[in-house]
């Protein structure tokens, strides 16, 4: 893909939102995450890729506090993650996250799964925030079914959801983390482009995936992390045509081969 | 699509005598062990229903002024003794001229909780208010009374279904919000607060409810400071509370436990707090899980209230039992009459309880299915 391609919404400004620098972490004995640097400007769509417990899913958990980081500092949108309750919130209002499991509230309608965070944490009037889901359930292509339990969904329509409820929010950057792992292969391709079309307008993206497809055609960089480190980072083209590391280039292989 | 399936129902087979023979075959005589079992419950209920029947309703007496009435040779239950005593059975020796105030709260209590169970009654909230804000606080009004125009009446003169009523309800209403804090306190990632948790609903859930009122009633007056005095009936309306938050928390925290860490994880992503987590997204559904195990700690708790007895506070079978004493009312059935009152008293709650909560569970099926 060369640079010409690439559509103007999808422009990389040179003002960083994310500012991770010399993390670590440890799960007890365990050194789950040892030294990340990366710095994340506004528009970069980032694919983090590794083996399994590698340690992807813990930095992108780490980056709303979802995990407590032991060592170095995390800054999203000019907001240190500490312990202090108020930055945490504050950070995370800005960060919108999908899960593998979707984590959809089955107790809750679609909609009212959608609704629920803009009303209790930007206290939006009920009938406001509902415009703004059918909104974004309309972006994901499932506005029929906003009066459905999750339950009645499928897999992909239900990720499709819990992209809507993150959305939202309004985040200014979105987090994935293995948004497609737990879908039927059919459902796949849904998602993905729901995403796609997220990162053709701008939007902030870090994603741990396996798709591979997905991280050559919207990713603008590509962090390969192996061991709780991140090996290598390269543009699409560099990291998939010509891996320095040898980490890299058998782990490639391995997915590549068949 | 599966749904649409489950709403499509088997025609039903019209009624006949062919149709019954044939459910009786499949149902109670499918085998020679099913045959021996199906004879044999037949035999027990043949053994216990009729006498019961007959003691309780064919040979009872019903009316009479006294104990003469029931002394025949065969008489059953001698139910003029419970229509004599009826008012210590409802309110013990509340003073009489008084009494206007128990109906008054028996009153409100049924015209606040009637509505609130039914899901599809108006202005929910307004009446959820009354029911555990203001309704309290006009209760203990009324019946303690000390006010202008509202003589005051020594707990020690309350009795009967009141105090069972008293005592169930505040155990009810604070052991659920109370157990639910325990609950959440004993899963919290801080030690402190953990730690206080485990403690407390150890403690409570160690120790027999007998010994709880005991120390309520004779021990914990010794500890306080002299010229203060708490209310007896209060100490064991606090013991009762506790211990049956200790047993509410375990299992609430039963119902946490079945719910994935990803729904917490998703609600705090999305910027909500700790307490709308829980409240709005982890609790609701946690709750709905274990509703028959909070019930039935609900009807453990209304029939324990029966222990106060111990401490010489009289609940319906306390005073049940007091009145069998009563030498104008000495007959040989008098007390299996008065123990068939109060269980059928007891039944009646307990069952009413158990049923609504069989309701609300298959309400709340339908609303979320996965």
């Amino acid at each position: 893909m060369s640079d010409t391609a690439v559509p103007p919404k999808m422009k990389v400004s040179d003002k960083a939102i994310i500012e991770i620098s010399h993390l670590d972490k440890w799960f007890d004995d365990f050194h789950v995450l040892k030294d990340i640097n990366l710095t994340v400007n506004e528009g970069e769509r980032i694919v983090i890729a590794g083996p399994s417990g590698s340690g992807k899913s813990t930095l992108i958990r780490c980056i709303n506090h979802l995990e407590t980081h032991d060592a170095g500092s995390i800054v999203v949108d000019g907001i240190e993650l500490s312990d202090d309750l108020k930055k945490i919130d504050s950070v995370r209002r800005e960060v919108g996250m999908v899960f593998q499991q979707f984590n959809l509230f089955p107790h809750m309608t679609v909609l009212e799964n959608c609704t629920l965070a803009p009303v209790w944490v930007r206290k939006m009037p009920e009938h406001e925030a509902r415009d703004l889901a059918m909104k974004y359930l309309e972006r994901v292509q499932i506005p029929e079914q906003a009066h459905k339990y999750p339950g009645q969904l499928s897999g992909g329509q239900q990720q499709r959801v819990a992209i809507a409820r993150a959305l939202c929010m309004n985040p200014r950057v979105m987090l994935f983390d293995e948004p497609t792992s737990a879908l039927d292969p059919e459902m796949i391709k849904e998602v993905l482009d729901v995403m796609v079309e997220l990162a053709k307008e701008g939007m902030t993206m870090l994603c741990v995936t396996h798709e591979m497809g997905f991280a050559r055609e919207v990713a603008n960089r590509v962090v390969f992390m192996d061991g709780g480190e991140i090996v290598e980072t390269a543009d699409p083209e560099t990291f998939f045509n010509h891996p320095k590391n040898e980490r890299t280039k058998t782990f490639l292989s391995q997915i590549l081969a068949h | 699509m599966t749904d649409m399936a489950s709403q499509i129902q088997k025609p039903r087979e019209p009624l006949s005598i062919g149709r019954g023979i044939t459910w009786l075959r499949k149902n109670l005589f499918s085998s020679w062990f099913n045959t021996a079992l199906t004879l044999l419950s037949l035999y027990v209920i043949w053994l216990v229903v009729p006498p019961l029947i007959d003691f309780a309703i064919i040979d009872a007496v019903w009316t009479g002024a006294s104990r003469e009435a029931c002394l025949g040779p065969d008489a059953g239950a001698c139910w003029p003794f419970v229509w004599a005593n009826i008012d210590q059975f409802l309110y013990g020796r509340y003073p009489s001229s008084e009494v206007w105030r128990v109906y008054v709260v028996f009153a409100l209590g049924a015209i606040g909780l009637v509505p609130a169970l039914i899901p599809a009654a108006p202005a929910k909230r307004f009446n959820l208010i009354f029911l555990l804000v203001a309704y309290p606080v006009i209760a203990v009004t009324l019946l303690a009374g000390g006010r202008p125009g509202l003589p005051a009446v020594d707990t020690s003169y309350w009795g009967g279904l009141l105090v069972t009523l008293v005592v169930a309800v505040t155990g009810i209403v604070i052991s659920l919000p109370l157990g639910i804090v325990l609950a959440l306190g004993r899963r919290s990632s801080m030690p402190a607060i953990r730690l206080v948790s485990i403690v407390f609903i150890e403690f409570w859930r160690g120790v027999p409810l007998v010994t709880v009122l005991f120390m309520a009633s004779v021990m914990l007056p010794l500890f306080l400071p002299e010229g203060v005095s708490l209310d007896n009936l209060l100490r064991c309306l606090v013991g009762v509370a506790l211990f049956a938050s200790a047993y509410m928390a375990e299992v609430v925290r039963g119902g946490l436990q079945a719910i994935p860490r990803g729904q917490y994880e998703a609600a705090r992503a999305g910027g909500l707090s700790y307490w709308q987590a829980m409240g709005l997204v982890v609790l609701p559904q946690a709750l709905r899980h274990v509703i028959p195990g909070i019930v039935n700690t609900f009807i453990g708790l209304f029939k324990d209230t029966t222990l106060v007895l111990i401490v010489g506070i009289f609940d319906l079978l306390g005073q049940v039992r007091s009145q069998l004493s009563d030498p104008n009312w000495s007959v040989p059935q008098g007390a299996i009459t008065g123990y068939l009152f109060a269980a059928l008293v007891f039944w009646v709650f307990c069952f009413g309880m158990a049923r609504y909560s069989a309701y609300m569970e298959r309400r709340l099926n339908a609303g979320s299915r996965r």
